[in-house]
């Protein structure tokens, strides 16, 4: 691929940093990254929706369809001094801009990775999701893939007055490589953002999302599920900052995690003086289903305002016994208990995604991730 | 907030300190500054023996080579270590009993509330009365002494008990657990020493009063509470310090430990000066407090109620190493004009069973900021552990913050950890409630603010409850809205 | 037919049932009253299969076969149904998902075929309708924010559906107002027939007004010390447990 550059590994954050402390990224850093294999066949979802298809991180013409407002990648300086962000913005050459024009309904976009190859490799795709005043965008996106690679997308998102996004999110990497996604929403004025993680694969991985409400009565739903298994690790990371007055935020986060997995939770609040009747909630709730499952939990609320509602809750535990007893002596085994229990477990956070082709392409995902525990 | 209630706001003046007054004594001060001469003075003024020296001396080196820690939510002018005095105290000898205690100083903490006279003194509290840098009295030792129980200032059970401290000082919070752990080791000057033997329910409360009086000096104090096999105690603990326009340093370690069975209740109403309505003064609060559940269904349960100081850097916690161990946290905490708290506690679930609640309500007023920051970590060892966390802030006024900073790490299935966290204001309808009944602004917020406290508060021994009642409606004085 | 014989039983190093002999025979309502401690609890959590209580001696056997060693998903597809004493709340699980899956595999087990969603609505909702529950009680998640007469008629419509052949009730009158426990008998007395029994636990005589036994039962000191007609009860109801925990 041209203009392929070297990755200086040197620039990863490390667990010295606060924001790090939980997600240890020296596996990443060992690794040496070659050039972008030629990308695998693909096996695509069965789903009659406008896709953009990306493999290995390249787009490709010929699996994609004509979506309206699409246009390919597009530098633009990276405006944070995050180090993913960097490495990203030193890197990208592939990716998405969607610009939806004022008070369109654009529908639902399929937005699709595919990776697999042969050596090591690296992408670092760079969207920027625009919605004008009172526009109207589903995005579901799904990363998959086969071998050793680190996808690093970075996800620019700007809904204007009114505008709504629901985006979906599937992550099932493979189980050798690393997802570290970093996504950065300015939400205006009654604009509604409402963001749905699955985090099914990789063997590292971390969403990082920055939600700013930055007009009244804005809102920012931040809804994920990890389901991790193996010796993988799954990290969850938030910081929605209330900037306006009025608006609300809402995150429901479940991890559920089998064998060695170690699942993260990192969610931060922050209301600054002007943002009175700030409505923020942020639910936190982790099932260990073996004792050498761990989960790590960092909520925090950053309040500088006294005329809000703010709350937060987090919970870990096993199965509840007692539940999984009542449903035995009502006749059902106990695989299937234990399986409605994890589905009822996910449902508070699963409940949002409106869209029905994402819910049901997610219910198959559980239900298969269950079936192969 | 309603124009009323704004203006009352600006009607209040600054709240008012009424411990702030000084006392007029003699006094013998150390030359400012610290190094290792002033670590050797500080050991042979104590008489102490060459251990205690050489524990000094390696706590001093190790002191030096360490960083001020800056992770907490404070913000301060950087601290000069050297131009603090690091011992200061009555230049009269030391006293043999309460009748030779100098009148004034006795005066002084009658004027606190703490009457050292034993007739006179609260029913059941016995008090170790901590002026500066050394003891100045300690009462009803002799009716505890025939219960076994050892109450007495530390740098005396240095010299008489020390078999019992060299085994137990250090143990629960290391020499170089942290800067200003390392600093008290090197130079902590006085401080109380308690030990309840085996089976014994201690007859009374156990009480210590500090008081910071000389002007640019550091408190340093030191206290070690050991309960062996079946002990149990309650032990209070209050601070003051007069109104001064420089801030002041108190670093001070407090360890715990608690044997099979063993129970310590430890309760603290920290009321240091909080420095002025416009943030100018103040006590620097820089405290290490950890218990360790040793033994088997052993319990340590720390309450606090936090009005004082300038900055507020503590962190009770419990290590719950015996299977069945609990560790429990209430807290207070209340910063007005200018003050910063960052405060919580640690919970380390080491042993079998072993269960832990934190129950923490924040208030902040003024310009203030007030953090919660709280661990509780579950090791893989700790089957069935059970934690309980509730965290509550209240903002009054928009001029504040209300932060909460928890950490939660579970490494053991079996185990249950709940969290739950609130920011809330006052509510303008509860206010109007109480006033539309007759209450005046200050008493309703005084009435809402105790009821928020509720649960903490009711964890006090009585003797303290009604005390820290007043403290909070004082120390919001001026801040209603 | 129920035959519990020397059925000893133990909570940690707890001995709690110290051989228990009891004959429940098809037809028949047996209720089981004793003081508090006496195991009545125990008892019926050790023939639904809870975990926690461990059998040291003795068997439970149900229509031939012993109980004690089937998971508790077999035993309620043998036919054995606990109506809890605190029924537990299952958030994020539907009413209805709840007892279609539980009665299909209790079905599948019984070889016979499964409902599906229509059919199981139309039995769901007759039966809902005979307990006097509003029909959103289907939609709802497994008792959460149910009052305690909602969960026991819950309880009942379960028992309703599952149609098993014999029922433990334990101390499900506790805590009803006087119009649920009636609701309560209602659901026992309409599944009497020559192939039901079932097991009364209860404290007071006040739910065997309702729910007439054939036999009564006292269970003190984890033991069967004193068996007799329904007039029995009334006697306790006089005289208390007294005098028969020594026994």
């Amino acid at each position: 691929m041209p203009g392929w550059k070297p990755l200086e590994m040197t620039a990863l954050p490390t667990r010295k940093l606060e924001a790090w402390r939980y997600t240890d990224l020296r596996a990443l850093s060992a690794m040496s990254f070659g050039e972008v294999p030629n990308p695998p066949a693909p096996v695509l979802p069965d789903l009659a929706l406008p896709r953009l298809v990306f493999l290995n991180g390249v787009s490709s013409e010929n699996l994609s369809s004509a979506v309206p407002y699409a246009r390919g990648f597009e530098a633009v300086a990276e405006p944070s001094a995050e180090p993913l962000a960097l490495i990203n913005a030193a890197h990208a050459q592939q990716g998405i801009t969607l610009e939806i024009p004022a008070g369109v309904d654009a529908g639902t976009v399929l937005l699709i990775s595919q990776a697999g190859g042969t050596v090591p490799f690296a992408f670092h795709p760079r969207h920027r999701i625009t919605l004008g005043a009172g526009a109207r965008l589903t995005i579901i996106e799904i990363a998959k893939g086969d071998g050793v690679y680190w996808h690093n997308p970075v996800t620019d998102i700007v809904l204007q007055d009114g505008a709504k996004l629901e985006h979906v999110r599937l992550q099932d990497e493979s189980r050798e490589a690393f997802n570290l996604s970093t996504i950065r929403a300015e939400i205006a004025e009654n604009a509604a953002y409402e963001h749905f993680t699955a985090t099914i694969g990789a063997k590292l991985s971390r969403t990082e999302i920055h939600a700013a409400l930055l007009g009244t009565n804005a809102l920012v739903h931040l809804n994920a599920a990890q389901l991790l298994t193996g010796t993988q690790h799954g990290d969850f990371t938030s910081v929605i900052a209330h900037k306006a007055p009025n608006c609300a935020s809402r995150q429901t986060v479940k991890s559920v995690l089998a064998e060695k997995a170690r699942g993260v939770f990192q969610g931060r609040i922050e209301v600054a003086r002007v943002a009175q009747k700030t409505d923020g909630y942020q639910m936190n709730q982790a099932l260990l289903l073996s004792p050498d499952a761990e989960m790590d939990i960092k909520p925090e609320l950053e309040i500088f305002a006294d005329d809000v509602k703010c709350s937060h809750g987090a919970t870990i535990g096993a199965l509840d016994n007692e539940q999984v007893f009542y449903l035995r002596s009502r006749g059902i085994p106990e695989a299937e208990a234990r399986s409605m229990l994890i589905r009822a477990f996910l449902e508070e956070a699963l409940e949002p995604v409106a869209q029905a082709d994402a819910k049901a392409l997610l219910e198959a995902e559980i239900e298969t991730w269950w079936v192969k525990q | 907030m309603s124009a009323t209630t704004e203006n009352t706001v600006h009607e209040m003046a600054a709240q008012k300190y009424k411990y702030g007054f000084t006392t007029d004594i003699a006094m013998e001060e150390f030359p400012k500054g610290l190094n290792e001469d002033i670590v050797r003075l500080i050991s042979a003024k104590k008489s102490e023996p060459a251990w205690m020296l050489d524990w000094r001396l390696k706590a001093f080196a190790m002191w030096q080579k360490m960083e001020e820690p800056h992770w907490a939510r404070i913000h301060h002018p950087p601290i000069d270590y050297d131009d603090l005095y690091y011992y200061a105290a009555p230049s009269a000898p030391a006293p043999k009993s309460l009748d030779e205690v100098d009148p004034s100083l006795l005066d002084m903490y009658e004027k606190l509330g703490i009457p050292l006279n034993e007739r006179a003194a609260l029913a059941g509290v016995a008090v170790d009365a901590v002026f500066d840098s050394v003891s100045v009295a300690t009462t009803f030792r002799e009716t505890l002494s025939k219960a076994g129980v050892i109450f007495c200032p530390i740098s005396e059970a240095v010299r008489e008990h020390p078999e019992l401290v060299r085994e137990y000082l250090g143990s629960v919070v290391p020499v170089a657990d942290n800067y200003f752990a390392a600093l008290n080791s090197a130079v902590f000057s006085d401080g109380s020493f308690v030990y309840i033997p085996k089976g014994v329910r201690c007859p009374m409360e156990l009480s210590t009063y500090f008081r910071i009086n000389a002007k640019n000096t550091g408190q340093f104090e030191r206290t070690l509470i050991i309960a062996a096999e079946g002990a149990s105690v309650s032990y209070l603990e209050g601070c003051t310090a007069p109104m001064r326009d420089e801030n002041q340093l108190h670093a001070a370690v407090v360890e715990l430990v608690a044997l099979d069975e063993a129970k310590i209740k430890y309760s603290t109403v920290q009321n240091w000066y909080p420095g002025d309505a416009d943030g100018k003064g103040g006590i620097y609060n820089f405290v290490t407090k950890r218990g360790a559940c040793r033994g088997r269904n052993s319990k340590i349960s720390w309450t606090q109620v936090e009005t004082g100081s300038a900055i507020t850097w503590k962190y009770p916690s419990c290590i719950l190493q015996g299977d069945g161990s609990v560790g429990e946290f209430y807290s207070v905490a209340v910063t007005n004009n200018f003050q910063q708290a960052d405060t919580g506690t640690k919970m380390i679930h080491l042993g079998k069973n072993t269960s832990s609640t934190i129950i923490s309500k924040g208030i902040s007023a003024g310009h203030s900021n007030n953090t919660y920051r709280g661990l509780v970590k579950i090791m893989p060892g700790a089957s069935g552990a059970r934690n309980f966390t509730q965290c509550d802030s209240l903002l009054i006024g928009d001029q504040c913050g209300a932060h909460t900073v928890p950490y939660i790490e579970s490494r053991n299935m079996s185990a249950k950890v709940e969290h739950e966290a609130t920011t809330s204001k006052i509510a303008e309808d509860q206010l109007f409630y109480c006033r539309s009944r007759g209450l005046s602004q200050e008493d309703a917020v005084g009435l809402i603010v105790n009821g928020f406290c509720k649960d903490v508060l009711k964890e006090l021994p009585m003797e303290f409850a009604v005390e820290a009642q007043k403290l909070l409606s004082v120390s919001l004085e001026g801040s209603v809205g | 037919m129920l035959e519990i014989k020397n059925l000893h039983a133990r909570i940690g190093e707890k001995e709690i049932l110290r051989g228990v002999n009891l004959v429940v025979p098809d037809g028949e309502i047996h209720a089981i009253m004793g003081p508090n401690g006496a195991g009545k609890s125990t008892l019926s959590y050790v023939l639904s299969g809870r975990d926690g209580y461990e059998v040291t001696e003795g068997e439970a056997i149900y229509n031939g076969q012993n109980v004690l060693e089937m998971e508790p998903e077999v035993r309620a597809a043998a036919g054995i149904f606990l109506a809890f004493q605190y029924p537990v709340e299952l958030t994020g699980v539907g009413n209805a998902n709840f007892l279609r899956t539980a009665l299909n595999a209790i079905r599948r087990k019984r070889g016979e075929a499964e409902l599906d969603a229509v059919a199981f609505l139309k039995l769901a909702r007759a039966a809902a309708k005979t307990l006097q529950m509003k029909e959103d009680f289907l939609k709802r998640n497994v008792n959460v924010g149910f009052s305690g007469g909602e969960k026991k008629r819950n309880e009942m419509l379960q028992m309703a559906l599952l149609q098993p052949g014999l029922a433990i009730l334990d101390e499900t009158d506790s805590g009803l107002d006087i119009d649920a426990l009636k609701i309560v008998a209602e659901g026992v007395n309409a599944l009497r027939s020559p192939k039901f029994s079932a097991l009364v636990i209860t404290h007071y005589q006040r739910l065997l007004d309702h729910i007439v036994p054939d036999v009564v039962h006292v269970l003190a000191g984890g033991r069967i010390v004193r068996s007799g007609s329904k007039e029995l009860a009334l006697e306790l109801e006089a005289h208390g447990y007294a005098g028969l925990e020594a026994a």
